[in-house]
C-alpha cells in the first residue's frame, strides 16, 4: 500500500457502508475529516465541553486553554508571529465580510478597490456591499492561460487603490498567484494588502510573514477540519486600529448606558460563544497535516494535476477542453473542464431557428449526474465564480480537485467514466 | 446521465437526442423564454390556443438532457388538452411524466419548461 493509500485509511468516510467505494474529487469545494479530527471533537464534547473565557471552574478553564492553545497551534501553522493576530470565525466569507464591513468605514466616495475576475463571489460581493459609496471596484483581468495579467494589475493599482484583495489559488483555474511579488507593489503603493487563503492554506506551506500580507483568510472545512471554523489572520495594529465587527459578549471590556469599550484583539472580533469544538477540530487537522508535511501534500497533489494533464491528452475525448495552467509550478490540484463549451445565454440572443444550441456539448450537470451513478463525485456549475465563468466564455464547468486522500487510480476512473459518458451524450450535431 | 433505471433513462435521452415539437412558429397566441442563470439552460415555448384548445405547442431551447428532455415530453402532453386541463396540471404529475429520480437540483433542470407554461396561462386573457 502506498503512502498516499494508507492516509485515505485515516478518513472513515471511505470505510463507510453508506457509500461503497467513493471517488472523492470535490475537496476545493470541502474536505473529508480524518479519524483523529472527529475524536478530538468527540473528545471535547465527552469531557470538557463548557463555554470559554467565562466559567470559574475546572472543565471550563481546560477549555478555554484547549481553545487558546488551537489559536496558537493554527497561528504557527500558517508563520504568524504571535497568536493574537488570529481570529477565529465562521469562514473565508466570514473573514472577508469582517474585512469589508470595518474597511468599508474609513473608505471615502472615489477610493478604489482592486480585486481580480478570478475572485470566488466571496471575495467579490463584500467589496461590492461599498459601491453604494462611492467605492470603486476594479477587476484584474487573466492571461489565456488562466495567471493574472500583470499588466492589467499593474495598470489598475492606482493612488486611489486603497485596498487590494486576490485569492492565493484559484478555485476553479488552479492557478497560484504570484502573491510575494504583488505584495510588494500593494505596499509600496500604500495599499492594504488582503488575501484569500481559502485554495492555498489546505494545500501547501503558507506563510503570512513570508506573503507580507495585512489580512490573510482560510476556512477550516477545506483543510480536514470541521465546518463552521474559519480564521482570519491580521497584523496586530491593524487589528488594533479596526472598528469592532460583531457586538455581543466577550467581545467588549465594559459595557454601561452610556457606551462601551472594546475587548483586546483578537477577541474584540469574536462576539458571542465561540466555535470552541471547532477550533479543537481544525488544530487536530493542523497537526495531522504537519504530520504529513505540507512540502509532500502539495508535491502530491502537483503529481496528480500533472497526470490529469497526461490523462487529457491520452485520452482524447472529443471537444474536450480544460482551463487553467498548464504549468503545474504554478497549478494547484484543481481540474476544471467542459466537454463542449456552453456560452452563457444572452437573453436577447435569438435561438437558432432548428437546433439545440448546445450542439454536441454535454452540460456540466449531465457530467456530474452521469459521473455520481459511478460514485465519482465532482462540482458542476459556476463554483462561486460566475464572473470568470463569464470571462472564460462558459456558462458552467465540471471541476475534479484533490486532496491528501486521492490517487492516480481517482483520475483513471474519471477519465474512464468520462470517455463513456461523451458516447451517451453525443448527438451528432 | 447513466442511472440505475436504465429503461427510463433511455425514455429520456430518447426525447433530448430527438425532441417532440421542436422548432418555432409564425403567429403564436403566447410566446416566452424561461432561463436558468445559474446553469444557462434555456427554453423558448410557444403555443397556439384556438376554441379554448391548445391547437399547436413548439420550443427551442438549450442545456441539459433533462432540461430538454422534460420540454419534450411536456409539449406532447399538453397538445389537444383544454385551458381548464392545462391550468389543473400540477408540478408533480410533470416530474412523475419525467419519472426518475430527481435530486432536488436537477429538478429545477425539470421544471424549466412547466414554469414556462404556467407563465403563458398567467398571460393568456383568453380570446
Amino acid at each position: 500500500m502506498s503512502r498516499w493509500e494508507q492516509i485515505k485509511q485515516d478518513f472513515p468516510i471511505f470505510n463507510s457502508s453508506k457509500n461503497s467505494d467513493l471517488t472523492y474529487l470535490d475537496s476545493a469545494a470541502t474536505s473529508q475529516k480524518p479519524k483523529c479530527v472527529i475524536d478530538a471533537v468527540r473528545e471535547f464534547y465527552e469531557n470538557y465541553n463548557s463555554n470559554v473565557h467565562r466559567g470559574i471552574y475546572g472543565i471550563s478553564e481546560t477549555a478555554t486553554d484547549m481553545y487558546e492553545k488551537s489559536r496558537e497551534n493554527v497561528s504557527s501553522f500558517i508563520g504568524s508571529s504571535h497568536a493574537n493576530q488570529l481570529v477565529f470565525l465562521r469562514n473565508t466569507t466570514e473573514a472577508l465580510n469582517l474585512l469589508s464591513y470595518t474597511m468599508g468605514r474609513n473608505l471615502v466616495s472615489g477610493d478604489e478597490i482592486l480585486i481580480s475576475i478570478m475572485e470566488h463571489h466571496s471575495n467579490i460581493v463584500p467589496w461590492q456591499f461599498l459601491e453604494e459609496k462611492g467605492i470603486k471596484v476594479n477587476y484584474t483581468d487573466i492571461t489565456a492561460d488562466g495567471k493574472l495579467d500583470m499588466e492589467d494589475f499593474r495598470r489598475k493599482l492606482s493612488p486611489r487603490t486603497r485596498i487590494v484583495s486576490l485569492t492565493h489559488v484559484s478555485n476553479l483555474l488552479g492557478t497560484i498567484n504570484p502573491l510575494v511579488d504583488i505584495g510588494r507593489m500593494v505596499h509600496d503603493n500604500d495599499s492594504i494588502f488582503i488575501v484569500d487563503g481559502a485554495q492555498s492554506t489546505p494545500h501547501m506551506k503558507v506563510n503570512v510573514q513570508d506573503l507580507d500580507c495585512d489580512f490573510f483568510a482560510f476556512s477550516g472545512h477545506k483543510m480536514l477540519g470541521p465546518s463552521g471554523i474559519g480564521v482570519l489572520y491580521g497584523k496586530e495594529d491593524m487589528l488594533e486600529s479596526m472598528h469592532p465587527f460583531l457586538g455581543g459578549g466577550e467581545m467588549i471590556r465594559t459595557v454601561t448606558t452610556s457606551g462601551s469599550t472594546w475587548n483586546d484583539v483578537p477577541l474584540k472580533f469574536e462576539a458571542g460563544t465561540p466555535n470552541i469544538e471547532g477550533a479543537i477540530g481544525l488544530s487536530a487537522a493542523v497537526d495531522y497535516l504537519r504530520g504529513i508535511g505540507m512540502e509532500n501534500v502539495r508535491n502530491h497533489e502537483k503529481d496528480l494535476i500533472e497526470y490529469t494533464l497526461k490523462m487529457e491528452e491520452e485520452y482524447a475525448i472529443p471537444d474536450m477542453v480544460s482551463y487553467g495552467p498548464k504549468n503545474t509550478d504554478i497549478r494547484g490540484g484543481v481540474y476544471s473542464f467542459n466537454i463542449g463549451e456552453i456560452p452563457p445565454m444572452d437573453m436577447d440572443e435569438k435561438f437558432r431557428e432548428n437546433g439545440v444550441m448546445i450542439g454536441s456539448s454535454v452540460h456540466p450537470h449531465d457530467i456530474s449526474t452521469s459521473l455520481d451513478a459511478g460514485n465519482v463525485a465532482v462540482r458542476s456549475g459556476h463554483h462561486c465564480a460566475m464572473p470568470l465563468n463569464h470571462r472564460l466564455g462558459v456558462v458552467a464547468t465540471s471541476r475534479a480537485s484533490y486532496y491528501v486522500y486521492n490517487t492516480r487510480e481517482d483520475i483513471e476512473k474519471l477519465f474512464d467514466q468520462l470517455e463513456k459518458i461523451r458516447k451517451v451524450y453525443d448527438l451528432g450535431r | 446521465m447513466i442511472l440505475e433505471d436504465e429503461e427510463r433513462m433511455e425514455f429520456i435521452m430518447d426525447h433530448y437526442r430527438h425532441p417532440h415539437n421542436f422548432g418555432t412558429m409564425e403567429n403564436p397566441t403566447e410566446e416566452i423564454t424561461e432561463y436558468n442563470p445559474v446553469c444557462g439552460d434555456a427554453v423558448k415555448v410557444s403555443i397556439l390556443i384556438k376554441d379554448n384548445m391548445v391547437q399547436d405547442i413548439r420550443f427551442v431551447g438549450r442545456g441539459c438532457s433533462i432540461s430538454q428532455a422534460a420540454a419534450s415530453i411536456l409539449t406532447d402532453e399538453v397538445k389537444g388538452k383544454s385551458m381548464e386541463e392545462l391550468r389543473n396540471m400540477t408540478e408533480k404529475e410533470h416530474l412523475d411524466r419525467i419519472g426518475i429520480r430527481l435530486g432536488p437540483s436537477r429538478e429545477k433542470c425539470a421544471i424549466l419548461s412547466f414554469n414556462a407554461l404556467r407563465k403563458m396561462l398567467d398571460n393568456y386573457g383568453g380570446e
